[in-house]
């Protein structure tokens, strides 16, 4: 591109007025739907910065990296100052707008607190001056990020997340490192992150960010990368045993999850079925163990380990039946006859007709934690370990199956169903046999979360929990069995942790869905076939 | 001419046992509904009234689950995708339309002129509502016209989670009543049959938008492309017509229909809330595809079947097996409906008028 010099001012005021605006939409977007609301009294660093004003100052980080996008540091500089500098300006214009407006009774996060605290209770014109100089810092650290060379930019973005990361997990870590009594003092209070150990996570990002050791861990032979890489693994493992019931907790519905994603996977990543009645399964699993274990329900008065291949069978079974008419329907039609499918199991449930049996919305409650060996496994603890017993069973079974013959042909029916069925492969066969395995592995996950919570509802059986599943697969690569582990981890895992996300986990699962489908089809953690396709 | 039995015996040589089965299905739901249905004539229990204000109700629910069908049924007969964010858009619209109201009635405008009040409301609705669908379009579909069939399924489904969640945050997570206004409020005499007021406004105010509809896409120019680029897309692009623009202008078109589907919506039930959209968009899918799906014609009578199916079902069949509590199923009919026209009758009533023919 080459302007004429006396318009380049007028291309740069226009680029920077329209970043300016975007910025200016999705801050008011993050006020509009609470969000600021529910994190401004939260510190990332205590006496900094809160997580609220931190999430605007990533939207005006992004802008200054959109500003850099095929710029000089002579063009991109003044453009991200421009824009992270009005940006401020009209987000106080706004909010002044917003005060005098008064629209409290339509949009309920408007509150006065609220407004106040997007100009940290200044007066205007201070507070203008504020968010301006931050959105122009913002805006120039996102441009550095971008124009750097890539060593600096590595150290940079290492330290920046170390900070984020610390600010935000700040309850695991300290619950982590609770026995180093000392930490507490100086890197942590209990609000937050202290300078002190803000500049510490920096620190340790900067590092983890050049990663010293990586070409000596490339350089060691294949085997002793694998004994590393499971040393990791034992430690994780490890965790919950040494640190506290929180942390075991969290890792057992990430084990949860990862068990589901594993038989999503199995449908929708090999087979490539779309699934959004998958919930139907794991509710079938719960009821199982539900009904033939616990008290209340006098079915049966079987112990957990007894019950439990009656709930993958039964899963299975109904897996089966609502396979086979189904599964000739075609793609879309299939999402939706699969979620009116789970719909008809839920309002069923909920139902006075099948009240005697189920317990209609009062569900079935006093399910008996599993017992083995005469040890009841009771605590949060020993049900993750049980949970992850069976989450590494099914990924056994998952990854044999995804090698073996039938493995392959869905993969074949996934790519083209046309030429699959040319080759002889009978497809109404070969996607039943994929959406009962999924279903049997749902069902063992329903049934180990019976035993968990120790009572069933109808309202834990929603379709959220299929849309979970879903967007733990797209989060972590569809098709890959790493990948539901990492999606399970980032999407189950991360917002338990980020304790009062509240409701708002979702509004955040939607925007991150859509981002990963938009920029990064492939998954964070994409399986070896769709690395081979994308390369 | 080869007779029946020759046919019905080749029939039986061809079939595997997944036909046997779905035979086998077929036979079971027409004989719990038939025997329903028998067992509920010989024990009526609703008397002429009760059974014409089912038949109306079931007409007005119809009527709004036509205006959300006919959305997707637009869109779909142009890109064949499913549209998860559709419902959420009309929820938007009834939020609309519910703070229009409220606006008109702190005013006191809604009092003394309440014509004008719904007027405005009416295109406050349908402005937000195109608007949302029209953004959907950016986000979810521009993106991937090109590419896998899986993408805009997951990213619509994406969507609608944000739209609730931040409708959660916007509004609030209670339900949100709609202002009442005497002008809507009381019964008529309809031969004999005392009806709500309410539900003959919205009767009326539904079959005239499909009206207004039917115009705009048989006799205007934009509606003439619209039908061309369903058709045939390639040769629309070949005759000149800007695909993009009709697409969009589609997406548009089917918002502002369920924008007013919101505000009809919130006029017969009162309260609306952000969680109301997602399946009131499956169910109103399902009337899509029962008509056939790109069919606009087949949308409306779909959209009327299954409110008709959702409100007489009850009493017409499970009544006479004996379910108790029948109305609580009254989903499960809608959905038992949906699923068994997807197995079994996947064209339609009327069939379906697809861009891209089936492979």
């Amino acid at each position: 591109m080459t302007l004429p010099a006396r318009l380049e001012p007028l291309a740069l005021a226009r680029d920077a007025t329209r970043l300016a605006l975007a910025v200016t939409g999705a801050c008011a977007g993050l006020v509009l739907v609470g969000l600021f609301g529910q994190f401004s009294n939260r510190w990332l660093v205590v006496g900094l910065l809160d997580i609220g004003h931190a999430l605007m100052l990533a939207i005006a980080l992004r802008a200054g990296m959109v500003a850099a996008r095929g710029q000089s540091w002579a063009g991109a500089v003044p453009r991200a100052l421009l824009c992270g500098a009005l940006a401020g300006v009209l987000v106080v214009l706004l909010v002044m707008a917003a005060r005098v407006a008064n629209l409290r009774w339509m949009l309920v996060s408007l509150t006065p607190v609220t407004l106040n605290r997007v100009g940290y209770m200044l007066p205007e014109q201070q507070a203008m001056l504020l968010l301006a100089a931050g959105g122009a810092a913002a805006a120039l650290l996102g441009t550095a990020l971008v124009l750097l060379p890539p060593k600096a930019r590595r150290l940079l973005m290492g330290a920046l997340l170390g900070v984020v990361l610390a600010g935000l997990l700040r309850e695991l870590i300290r619950s982590l490192l609770s026995g180093l009594g000392e930490i507490d003092g100086w890197a942590f209070s209990y609000d937050g992150l202290l300078p002190a150990g803000a500049m510490a996570a920096a620190g340790i990002g900067a590092l983890a960010a050049a990663r010293p050791g990586a070409r000596h861990f490339a350089a060691l032979p294949s085997r002793a990368r694998l004994a590393l890489q499971l040393l990791c693994l034992a430690l994780l493992l490890l965790l919950p045993a040494v640190t506290n019931d929180f942390v075991a907790q969290v890792m057992m519905l990430v084990c949860l999850y990862t068990l589901m994603g594993l038989g999503l996977n199995v449908e929708l990543g090999l087979a490539g079925l779309v699934d959004l009645g998958f919930v139907a399964f794991f509710a079938v699993g719960a009821y199982t163990v539900a009904l033939l274990t616990a008290e209340t329900a006098g079915v049966a008065h079987l112990g957990f380990f007894a019950a439990l291949p009656f709930s993958v069978l039964f899963a299975a079974l109904a897996g089966f039946l609502f396979g086979l008419p189904v599964l000739r329907v075609r793609g879309d039609y299939l999402a939706i006859a699969t979620l009116g499918l789970g719909e008809v199991i839920r309002v069923l449930v909920l139902s006075d007709m099948l009240k005697p049996l189920l317990g209609g919305a009062q569900g079935i409650v006093d399910i008996p934690k599993p017992a083995l060996f005469g040890v009841i496994l009771g605590s949060p603890t020993r049900l993750f370990y049980l949970t992850a017993a069976f989450a590494a069973l099914a990924g056994y079974c998952a990854w044999r199956l995804q090698h073996s013959g039938i493995g392959r042909r869905w993969l074949a029916v996934r790519e083209d169903e046309d030429v699959a069925q040319a080759l002889g492969i009978n497809l109404v066969q070969v996607k039943l046999m994929a959406y009962t395995i999924g279903a049997a592995f749902a069902g063992l996950a329903g049934g180990l979360f019976a035993a968990m919570a120790g009572s069933v509802f109808p309202q834990s059986f929603q379709l959220l929990v299929s849309v979970n599943v879903l967007a733990v697969l797209v989060v972590g690569g569809i098709g890959s069995l790493p990948g539901v582990v990492v999606g399970a981890a980032a999407l189950i895992g991360a917002p338990e942790v980020l304790r009062d996300l509240g409701e708002h986990r979702y509004l955040i699962y939607g925007l991150v869905i859509i981002a990963i489908v938009r920029f990064k089809p492939e998954g964070l953690s994409p399986a070896a076939i769709r690395q081979r396709e994308v390369a | 001419m080869s007779g029946l039995l020759p046919r019905l015996q080749d029939g039986w040589r061809r079939a595997t046992w997944v036909d046997v089965f779905l035979v086998a299905l077929r036979l079971l739901v027409l004989g719990i509904v038939g025997y329903g249905f028998v067992a509920g004539l010989l024990h009526p229990r609703y008397g002429r009234d009760e059974w014409a204000s089912f038949l109306v109700f079931g007409l007005v629910i119809g009527a709004i689950y036509a205006l959300i069908a006919l959305g997707y049924t637009m869109v779909y007969g142009i890109l064949r995708m499913v549209n998860f964010a559709h419902g959420d858009v009309f929820m938007f619209g009834a939020y609309a339309a519910c703070f229009t109201l409220i606006a008109c009635n702190r005013n006191g405008l809604l009092a003394t002129q309440p014509a004008l009040s719904f007027a405005l409301a009416l295109l406050a609705c349908m402005l937000v509502a195109a608007g949302l669908a029209i953004l959907a379009e950016r986000i979810a579909y521009r993106p991937f016209r090109r590419g896998r069939a899986m993408a805009p399924l997951i990213s619509t489904l994406g969507l609608s989670f944000v739209l609730e969640y931040s409708a959660r945050g916007m509004f609030g997570a209670q339900n949100k009543a709609f202002p009442s206004f005497p002008a809507i409020d009381g019964a008529v005499l309809v031969f004999g049959l005392s009806i709500p007021r309410v539900q003959l406004i919205v009767m009326l105010a539904a079959v005239l938008t499909m009206l207004v509809l039917t115009l705009v896409v048989m006799r205007t120019r934009m509606g003439t492309a619209m039908r061309a680029v369903a058709e045939d897309q390639d040769a629309a692009i070949l005759m000149g017509i800007n695909v993009d623009r009709v697409i969009v202008f589609t997406f548009a078109l089917g918002g502002a229909l369920a924008g007013v589907a919101g505000l009809l919506y919130g006029l017969v039930f009162k309260q609306i809330s952000f969680f109301m959209g997602f399946f009131l968009g499956v169910k109103g899918f399902g009337a899509a595809v029962l008509g056939g799906i790109g069919n606009i014609p087949g949308a409306m009578l779909g959209g009327f079947s299954l409110g008709l199916v959702e409100s007489l079902g009850p009493a017409l069949f499970l009544e006479g097996i004996g379910v108790a509590a029948p109305y609580q199923l009254r989903d499960a009919i809608a959905y038992t409906m949906l699923v068994m026209v997807l197995i079994f009758r996947p064209r339609g009533l009327l069939g379906e008028r697809l861009a891209v023919k089936r492979a």
